[in-house]
């Protein structure tokens, strides 16, 4: 720790407390605009609500009816949790086998895997959403299939990187007791990955949850998740509600941020971590 | 362990293996053989040679314009983000009071959403330009500055994480040192924080430009393309092309190819430089 304090210190202390406010600002923009009028927005963004603009709650509740933004939020959290489930448990178990088992299959999985990494959405998301049309995976069960198979690149080659620096002693000493492949995994390697499952958590939440092109195409149409629902009230017919728009906005951002503010050391590290190795 | 019965494997592999053949390889290779193909769903296509990929290009110039586009968004988007990135990190590594809560502030708008992001600054932007009796979709340029900004605002937290988890790793005896010899601040940022900060650099450049080059939902809410499709990006491009008219499919899976090709081309010169740096080091 610095024993004193650099003058300059204080110079920079209010250039980036500027900045931070700065960058706060539009949030907090939207969040004022959100109590005002419908009419009274997008000509002056930057005015306080005043007694004439004011409208108190009115946008928060038209918003909610109009796009179905209740239903919108179950979907969304529905989505998110048990692909994010799926992801950690089979790309953990995967990433093990591959890893442990030296063999030709292994790396045939292993660099399909990577591959698919590097190939932009758009190569497949015609194809992809016809098939999972044929297949009946175009509902919010079967959207936890294309997100694991989507993920799995990712999350396997992380799962793979911290797995071969853990030692293999321990998994050996296990057989020997008499443990199968499956006890040995869910009893010892699982919790180990304990660090590493939180990483991949939260990197794959963060996806899933602001994502808007796959569950577009695939379930858009009868199950619309948050970001589909803001599309889908903006891109609608008619005259937009900017009121109405400001109040989703808002309401999307909330959950992001309470998801933020209870996890931040855990998400800064696993960002940190999961960029440098991605 | 060097080997494991078949029905255990099965079971560890399995059921990732499933879901990515059908969300991932099955529909890649379809998209493959489809590009080559005149087809409005995938089960009614007819062999078409090269056509869709002459057809991309010849017969109208919205998918080369934007490439061009996107590789100018790039550039500029690149250097902007990290050269704030990284002197937010300069500034957020000097034991400052107040520097876990800055740090959180500056990531927060990397959480938010691409879709929401975009509606958040179009109130913004629109609300700025109104004043000159403009809005976004009066020209593309409005368009392609108002996508800097919104990526800025997205991407300098995050780049700036990873530039301070490497300004953090450089060793302290380095710093104090040079400090000894009597060599000033730009000289340490030069001669040790830069170089030692490399690797962290290549990743953020690339992490940019892979970023920059698959940037979708943020085009989509900002401007949708407009005016006309000036404003629209590659992703933004194709997906316009598979849905918004009937009889291109085949084109549009052709320039899916072409923007697949020219996002891998990115990466493996990444990969490329990353080795070489790791032989050298």
């Amino acid at each position: 720790m610095e024993t004193h304090r650099r003058p300059l210190d204080n110079v920079v202390f209010v250039l980036v407390l500027i900045l931070a406010l700065l960058f706060l600002s539009p949030i907090f923009i939207v969040f004022m605009n959100s109590f005002k009028g419908r009419f009274f927005i997008s000509d002056a963004p930057f005015a306080l609500p005043n007694a004439q603009t004011f409208v108190g709650l009115d946008n928060y509740t038209s918003g909610i009816l109009k796009v179905g933004f209740l239903p919108a939020f179950g979907y969304s959290l529905f989505i998110t949790v048990f692909s994010v489930a799926a992801i950690v448990l089979f790309t953990a178990m995967t990433a093990w086998c591959i890893t442990r088992v030296k063999s030709k299959l292994s790396t045939a999985i292993y660099y399909l895997l990577i591959f698919s990494m590097i190939v932009p959405f758009q190569m497949v998301m015609f194809t992809m959403s016809k098939t999972a049309n044929i297949l009946h995976l175009d509902n919010p069960v079967g959207i936890i299939v294309l997100y694991l198979g989507f993920g799995a690149g990712l999350s396997v080659f992380i799962y793979s990187g911290f797995i071969k620096s853990i030692p293999h002693e321990i998994e050996e000493a296990a057989t020997i007791d008499g443990c199968n492949p499956i006890q040995t995994f869910f009893l010892i390697v699982f919790p180990i990955l304990r660090p590493i499952s939180i990483t991949i958590a939260i990197l794959n939440t963060m996806w899933i949850w602001n994502d808007y092109l796959l569950p577009y195409l695939t379930i858009g149409s009868n199950y619309k998740t948050i970001p589909i629902a803001v599309q889908y009230l903006q891109g609608g017919y008619g005259s937009k509600d900017m009121g109405a728009m400001m109040a989703l906005l808002v309401l999307a951002i909330i959950p992001i941020v309470i998801f933020y503010l209870f996890l931040q050391k855990y998400i800064i590290e696993g960002v940190a971590a999961g960029a440098v190795k991605g | 362990m060097q080997k494991m019965p078949a029905k255990y494997y099965a079971f560890f592999t399995l059921p990732t293996l499933i879901a990515f053949l059908l969300a991932f390889f099955i529909p890649f290779l379809l998209g493959i053989y489809l590009s080559f193909n005149t087809f409005t769903t995938v089960t009614n296509a007819r062999w078409a040679g090269l056509t869709n990929y002459v057809r991309a290009f010849a017969e109208d110039h919205n998918f080369l314009n934007a490439t061009i586009f996107t590789a100018k968004f790039a550039v500029v988007s690149v250097i902007l983000i990290n050269v704030f990135a990284f002197s937010l990190a300069l500034l957020l590594t000097r034991k400052m009071r107040g520097e876990n809560g800055f740090r959180t502030v500056f990531f927060m708008p990397n959480l938010i959403g691409g879709i929401v992001l975009g509606y958040i600054w179009l109130l913004i932007i629109n609300g700025i330009l109104i004043n000159f009796g403009y809005d976004i979709t009066f020209s593309a340029k409005f368009g392609f500055w108002g996508l800097v900004v919104v990526t800025n605002w997205q991407m300098i937290g995050y780049m700036m994480i990873i530039y301070i988890a490497g300004i953090l790793a450089i060793p302290r005896e380095l710093m104090e040192a040079a400090k000894i010899d009597g060599a000033n601040s730009w000289q340490i940022l030069k001669g040790i924080t830069i170089p030692m900060v490399m690797p962290a650099i290549t990743i953020c450049t690339f992490l940019t430009v892979a970023n920059s080059f698959k940037l979708f939902d943020q085009n989509l809410a900002l401007t949708a393309g407009a005016p006309g499709r000036a404003s629209a990006m590659m992703a933004l491009d194709i997906f316009t092309t598979f849905y918004n008219r009937n009889g291109y499919e085949g084109v549009g899976q052709a320039k899916a190819l072409v923007f697949t090709v020219i996002v891998a081309i990115i990466v493996l010169i990444q990969l490329f430089f990353s080795r070489r740096r790791e032989l050298e080091s």
